[in-house]
């Protein structure tokens, strides 16, 4: 059933022409970059970005942080709320369930088809990026623009309204937010991380899709009500006066990968982020089965 | 091999099944006719464990649905209202996946089995054409075949002839009963009282959730121990036959007699020309009309037909596709 699912994910136009809409935005950006030469300057704009002109090799950061608040949860909202609702709509999830195949099962490789999707999305961007980082905008160059070492350190205001820079240095290597420099392989490590990361926070977007995704059979509903729900914590991240559910938020610390390009790497949130991610998961992912299995079908 | 126990399934406050025992027999052509909205789907669903029922007990295959749902559905075939499909994939791709899908189906002979599904159903010759560019009956077909691929003992299918032409329904009855002479059972539900006239061995009436009647085609469509006789001198034949004959419309008349040859050779004697003499027996159409109220589909309107039952007419079996409703 696992095998059936990603046949049926990869035979489908939607997943490609998503990834490469996904992968698209960086390219546009960094080509308008490549050419104005014009960085939005450090503390604005897109995370990342006033740096990449003078390492390209920090695009895919820069790819990540612009494809994260919008074009990926969006593209895994639509997946992962499709996922059910889609083919309960279109009458093939009867034929499945008749063959037969067990509820949980489904769910199971429903579920394994969505992480699969949110890897193939995240790992999409983050490699053709670095091509894109590497070829237009050129790998490191020496350059010293005006950023004090160590001036960023710790800069990135709770819940991601500000957005953070990556400090310059010279003569090659990679500096980390906090002024200190990276080595190649420490940035593919901290990539790795934020990848990781990443994926494991698009996850709780997805279980959140996937559980309402059995309870309606419209996969635009599904699509759309997990995206409200994204919205809303959104708003509610920046509000002051919501500030004692902020933690509980699920997009509360979907910035803090940042947190990975920082010497030392700044944990806290990254662990906290993994945790309240992990929690939205098993909840939602219960609720879709406890849902799923005792429900009628009668579409 | 279904067997059903006072199962009945409430949506909210309405009652879609109510306290239907079905039995439906090895070898039989069984159909579970009934009105738009009589519940025929509901209870298919049901039997299929895709529904749960409120209370009742039901078993198909001898094992208790739906909690051994998972060890029966192999050996069953279903078509559950439209047919589904991947819209971007070939019909056989489509029947590859869904047998992939589930459990028992050997890859070893997987390609074997669709092909043969495919040419039971008249569509062996399939391209890879993405079955978004199928008419209703190639779908209809594509459904029947992807019930098929498992070769199953039991076939339930819900209203099978939807969308197929009448070409479409001759080779969908043709199939049905060489199955049903290899030993597969049929269990279909449909409003289409010619269809299951034409087909099916024994039938259940189910008229707002409520299973009315249920019995053996032949037995309820014993002569009703009239004859309907045809002839051009009406009169002749009311004179002899004397008191027989129970009503008259034009040149047909009702007569009162178990013995068609013997009227017959009568009506001869007297020198009456018959040009048609035949057994009365009861359509469908009356059989399940009689049992049932209004269309649940229907509001407002009192009674649907008049005692049909009563009026005594030669009523060959319909042939066009009417409905019950």
């Amino acid at each position: 059933m696992i095998a059936v699912e990603l046949f049926k994910l990869v035979r489908r136009l939607r997943t490609w022409l998503s990834v490469a809409l996904i992968c698209a935005l960086p390219l546009l950006v960094a080509i308008f970059i490549a050419v104005t030469h014009l960085a939005p300057p450090p503390g604005q704009g897109s995370a990342f970005l006033s740096a990449v002109l003078d390492n390209g090799q920090l695009y895919p950061a820069a790819a990540l942080a612009l494809v994260l608040p919008v074009f990926l949860p969006v593209a895994v909202a639509v997946v992962a709320g499709d996922s059910v609702a889609g083919e309960a709509s279109a009458g093939t999830l009867r034929y499945l369930l008749a063959r037969p195949v067990g509820r949980t099962r489904l769910l199971v490789a429903k579920l394994i088809s969505v992480i699969t999707f949110v890897l193939l999305a995240v790992i999409a961007v983050t490699v053709t990026s670095y091509a894109t980082g590497v070829l237009i905008l050129g790998p490191s160059r020496a350059a010293a623009v005006g950023t004090a070492p160590g001036g960023l350190s710790g800069s990135i205001a709770p819940g991601g309204g500000g957005a953070p820079t990556a400090g310059l240095q010279t003569g090659g290597a990679v500096t980390s937010l906090s002024g200190a420099p990276l080595t190649t392989i420490e940035l593919g490590e901290r990539v790795l991380g934020a990848v990781a990361f990443i994926t494991v926070s698009m996850l709780g977007v997805a279980a959140i899709a996937l559980f309402l995704s059995t309870i309606t059979n419209s996969a635009l509903g599904a699509a759309l009500g997990s995206l409200a729900v994204l919205v809303a914590s959104e708003v509610l991240v920046t509000l002051n006066a919501a500030t004692a559910v902020q933690p509980y938020l699920p997009t509360r610390y979907w910035l803090a990968w940042i947190d990975f390009f920082r010497q030392p790497i700044f944990w806290r949130d990254i662990q906290r982020g993994f945790a309240i991610q992990a929690v939205y998961v098993v909840v939602f992912l219960a609720a879709a089965w406890a849902n799923f299995a005792t429900r009628d079908i009668t579409t | 091999m279904i067997t059903t126990r006072n199962v009945t399934k409430r949506f909210g406050r309405v009652e879609a099944v109510r306290s239907v025992s079905l039995d439906v027999r090895e070898g039989d052509r069984y159909g579970l006719l009934g009105p738009n909205g009589s519940g025929k789907s509901t209870l298919v669903r049901m039997l299929l464990g895709l529904v749960y029922a409120t209370s009742g007990e039901i078993s198909v295959l001898g094992q208790r649905i739906p909690r051994y749902v998972g060890r029966v559905l192999p050996e069953i075939g279903a078509l559950i209202e439209e047919p589904a499909a991947y819209p971007h994939l070939s019909g056989r791709a489509n029947l590859r996946l869904l047998d992939a899908a589930g459990p028992h189906g050997a890859r070893r002979t997987r390609q074997r089995r669709v092909d043969e599904a495919l040419e039971r159903v008249g569509l062996a010759g399939i391209d890879r054409r993405p079955v978004r560019t199928y008419s209703l009956g190639m779908r209809q077909r594509l459904g029947l075949a992807s019930a098929l691929v498992r070769r199953p003992r039991l076939l339930i299918l819900d209203e099978p002839t939807n969308g197929l032409d009448p070409r479409g329904i001759r080779d969908m009855r043709e199939l049905l009963i060489s199955l049903n002479e290899s030993g597969v059972t049929i269990f279909l539900s449909s409003h289409l009282l010619p269809e299951v006239s034409a087909l099916c061995t024994r039938i259940g009436v189910l008229d707002s959730g409520r299973l009315v009647l249920e019995d053996s085609l032949e037995t309820l469509q014993e002569p009703t121990g009239r004859v309907v006789v045809s002839t051009d001198d009406p009169e002749r034949a009311v004179a002899a036959l004397d008191s027989l004959v129970e009503s008259r419309d034009g040149g047909d008349l009702v007569v009162r007699s178990g013995d068609p040859a013997a009227l017959n050779a009568r009506l001869v004697e007297a020198g009456v020309r018959v040009s048609s003499l035949v057994t009365q027996r009861r359509s469908l159409e009356e059989i399940v009309l009689d049992v049932t109220g209004t269309g649940s589909d229907q509001f407002g309107v009192a009674t649907l037909a008049p005692s049909l039952a009563d009026t005594p007419a030669p009523a060959p079996a319909p042939t066009t596709n009417q409905e019950i409703s």
